[in-house]
């Protein structure tokens, strides 16, 4: 699906160097599954890691859980193809929907002590939003684990040689091992580890590649002298990545599509992320999580884009296949980029780590898949629709037995992914509809008391369908609506915000609202102030408290964003 | 193992598990690898494919001092886990076990 080059072109060529370094990182990978099944005592130990750890480690799993396979691999690929406006799903499609979520959302998921994003759903709005919540979220990360997997094993399969089925086993047997060991904590500490592989990785081969271009002044000499010319130097208007051929559209289009709609419907209310920061160890540490996130989150893309702008003038394959105007029937595609650069540029010793840190992160985003996925599966499903009032432990052996089921499922996707590709990516796109209307749904419910059951449930699905209808309308599909690019999902995410939001309020105003004493801490203005705050929040130094950390992290995207301008 | 701070409470010490020293030793691992690798085994033929940048020396030596940072760190601030917070957490456990609670 996603490495078309010949396996010839990139094979890499690893000596026993590489595989002793690469080798030594799963040892350690599996060594904290063992350490952190020793501190898993109750349920609460095993889906929240007993909500103890610091928000350091949780705000870096927090963006470790997203540096997957499609992060990495996609980011570079933009990167090569549009330049620099690819920093914007970085700077404006992450960092404000962080901010936001500390700020503002964290202190009614970790305030109302919600054991994941469903369960408030519940809380909230009862079973019918809770159903199409828990169990869109569920099918979506089975999904998502697969195309993870399938890429972690196309990937050996590609650079090492092993065959497809080797990999695929290998590469589940060592994600499931940790995370049924050790429940949440494994995959936290393991997304700490592997995000600093994946910078140990990624950064030398930025530097080494900027310095075969002859370094930053160089790079844009040639990204100028390039198809694309120029304007892949500067972030703004970004009508390449839009596709919207109007400059002031297309700022619009950025801004609201991807910077509000679609990423804060991602960013904060996806539990995959928020699960992150949950399983912090206060109020406090909980909002800071996604906000120290929100650093490292600004500078990532140095590392992965600029890789994939420097494979495009200095990787002959990729910069032919750029020259020629990314041809269809090509054996080369953007998204070989990244290993591309690692073939032309790294030596032995290097490249090993560099392997470590690809593999590294593909496990990160299934593992935090999988551990999401166990949780909601045990919480939200088994406990609450199939099997009530079981002891603890209970819970805690469905959660590994739905871990097992759920890597078994995963490699079952895998393989369907490796045959019909194309499935995939469409279904890929469908399930990145259920987040748009959820934001406004969560964002309504949390601050209008009104806002009933009924609409609930109705808001989301009515949402859901209007995002659909316009991507199938979209070029995408049919081709009846002139959008194309990334413009058609922005366009779809906006549409499904708007429709959320209209029906939500319709419907509210026919049904009658839920009684306001079961809302304390789940509605704003039904919750006393102190629910949100930290007893020892007046002890906190001024680096600890979030409002004044996120201003910070505000101000600093802003000046990213007028440096690139 | 328990011990009690000046101040008396008594705190849990997280031991051998300290995410940092478990990064510091992977990446200190590294770092020496790509060193040595720099140093003795980087072949010129090697070199000329990044224009004469040594990359394994260099990031072998920035890991090590990443490695060298992370362990200082989890030597001067050892994690710790107060008693009362242990305490807590196990009655919580408790009371999840216990059915007649929603």
């Amino acid at each position: 699906m996603i490495f078309a080059a010949t396996e010839q072109q990139l094979r890499l060529d690893a000596n026993w160097v590489d595989y002793l370094l690469v080798g030594i990182y799963f040892a350690f990978v599996l060594g904290i599954g063992i350490m952190a099944k020793r501190s898993v005592s109750s349920s609460l130990d095993f889906f929240l890691s007993g909500r103890s750890l610091p928000a350091w480690v949780t705000g870096l799993a927090f963006i470790s859980a997203n540096l997957g396979a499609v992060e990495i691999v996609g980011m570079s690929a933009n990167g090569a193809n549009y330049g620099i406006a690819t920093m914007h799903y970085f700077w404006i499609g992450a960092v404000p929907a962080m901010l936001f979520l500390g700020v503002v959302m964290m202190p009614f998921y970790y305030g109302s002590k919600v054991r994941s994003v469903p369960e408030f759903m519940r809380r909230r709005f009862g079973t019918g939003a809770h159903l199409v919540n828990a169990l869109s979220f569920a099918v979506a990360q089975l999904l998502i684990a697969g195309i993870n997997l399938y890429l972690l094993a196309s990937i050996v399969n590609v650079l090492l040689g092993w065959p497809l089925w080797i990999s695929l086993i290998i590469a589940a047997a060592i994600v499931l091992a940790y995370t049924a060991l050790g429940g949440l904590s494994a995959a936290i500490y393991n997304e700490v580890l592997q995000f600093f592989i994946i910078v140990a990785a990624l950064l030398p081969l930025t530097l080494v590649g900027l310095h075969k271009v002859g370094g930053w002044g160089g790079l844009k000499e040639q990204i100028g002298a390039s198809p694309g010319g120029p304007e892949q130097l500067s972030s703004w208007p970004g009508t390449a990545l839009s596709g919207f051929e109007s400059p002031v559209l297309s700022v619009i289009g950025i801004v609201f599509g991807l910077g509000f709609v679609l990423s804060f419907g991602y960013w904060t209310t996806n539990f995959v992320e928020v699960q992150r920061a949950m399983a912090s160890n206060s109020m406090s540490a909980a909002r800071r999580s996604p906000i120290i996130g929100a650093f490292p989150k600004m500078f990532i893309p140095f590392i992965v884009v600029i890789p994939g702008m420097i494979a495009a003038v200095a990787v002959n394959e990729v910069a032919q296949y750029k020259q020629a105007g990314a041809p269809a029937d090509s054996s080369v595609t953007y998204n070989d980029s990244i290993l591309f650069l690692m073939r032309d540029l790294l030596p032995n010793g290097m490249l090993g780590v560099a392997i470590a840190g690809l593999m590294a992160s593909f496990m990160a985003g299934m593992a935090a898949n999988i551990s999401a996925f166990n949780t909601v599966f045990s919480y939200d499903l088994w406990e609450t629709y199939v099997k009530k009032d079981k002891p603890d432990g209970y819970y805690t052996s469905v959660g590994r037995v739905a871990t097992v089921a759920a890597t078994v499922i995963a490699i079952g996707t895998a393989t369907f992914a490796a045959s019909y590709s194309n499935i995939m990516t469409y279904l890929q796109t469908l399930f990145g509809f259920f987040n748009a209307p959820l934001f406004a749904t969560f964002i309504l419910g949390m601050f209008w008391k009104r806002m009933t059951a009924t609409a609930g449930w109705a808001g989301l699905v009515a949402g859901t369908a209007g995002a659909v209808l316009v991507w199938v309308l979209s070029e995408d599909v049919l081709g009846v609506i002139g959008i194309g690019a990334q413009g058609g999902a922005f366009v779809a995410a906006a549409v499904a915000f708007v429709v959320d939001i209209i029906v939500s309020v319709a419907v509210s105003m026919a049904t009658r609202p839920k009684e306001e004493s079961s809302l304390r801490g789940l509605v704003y203005s039904l919750t006393p102030k102190d629910d949100f705050h930290d007893p020892d929040q007046r002890d906190l130094a001024w680096w600890q408290q979030p409002t004044k950390l996120a201003g910070i992290a505000l101000v600093l995207v802003i000046a990213l964003n007028l440096a690139f301008l | 193992m328990s011990y009690s701070t000046p101040s008396g409470e008594n705190v849990h010490k997280a031991g051998a598990f300290d995410i940092r020293t478990f990064i510091a030793m992977l990446i200190g691992i590294y770092g020496v690898v790509l060193v040595v690798m720099g140093l003795f085994f980087t072949s010129d033929e090697e070199l000329a494919k990044a224009d004469d940048l040594n990359i394994n020396l260099w990031a072998g030596l920035g890991m090590v001092v990443l490695a060298a940072l992370f362990q200082a760190w989890a030597i001067w601030k050892p994690v710790v886990v107060p008693e009362h917070e242990r305490a807590e957490h196990d009655a919580r456990a408790r009371r999840d076990d216990d059915p007649t609670t929603p």
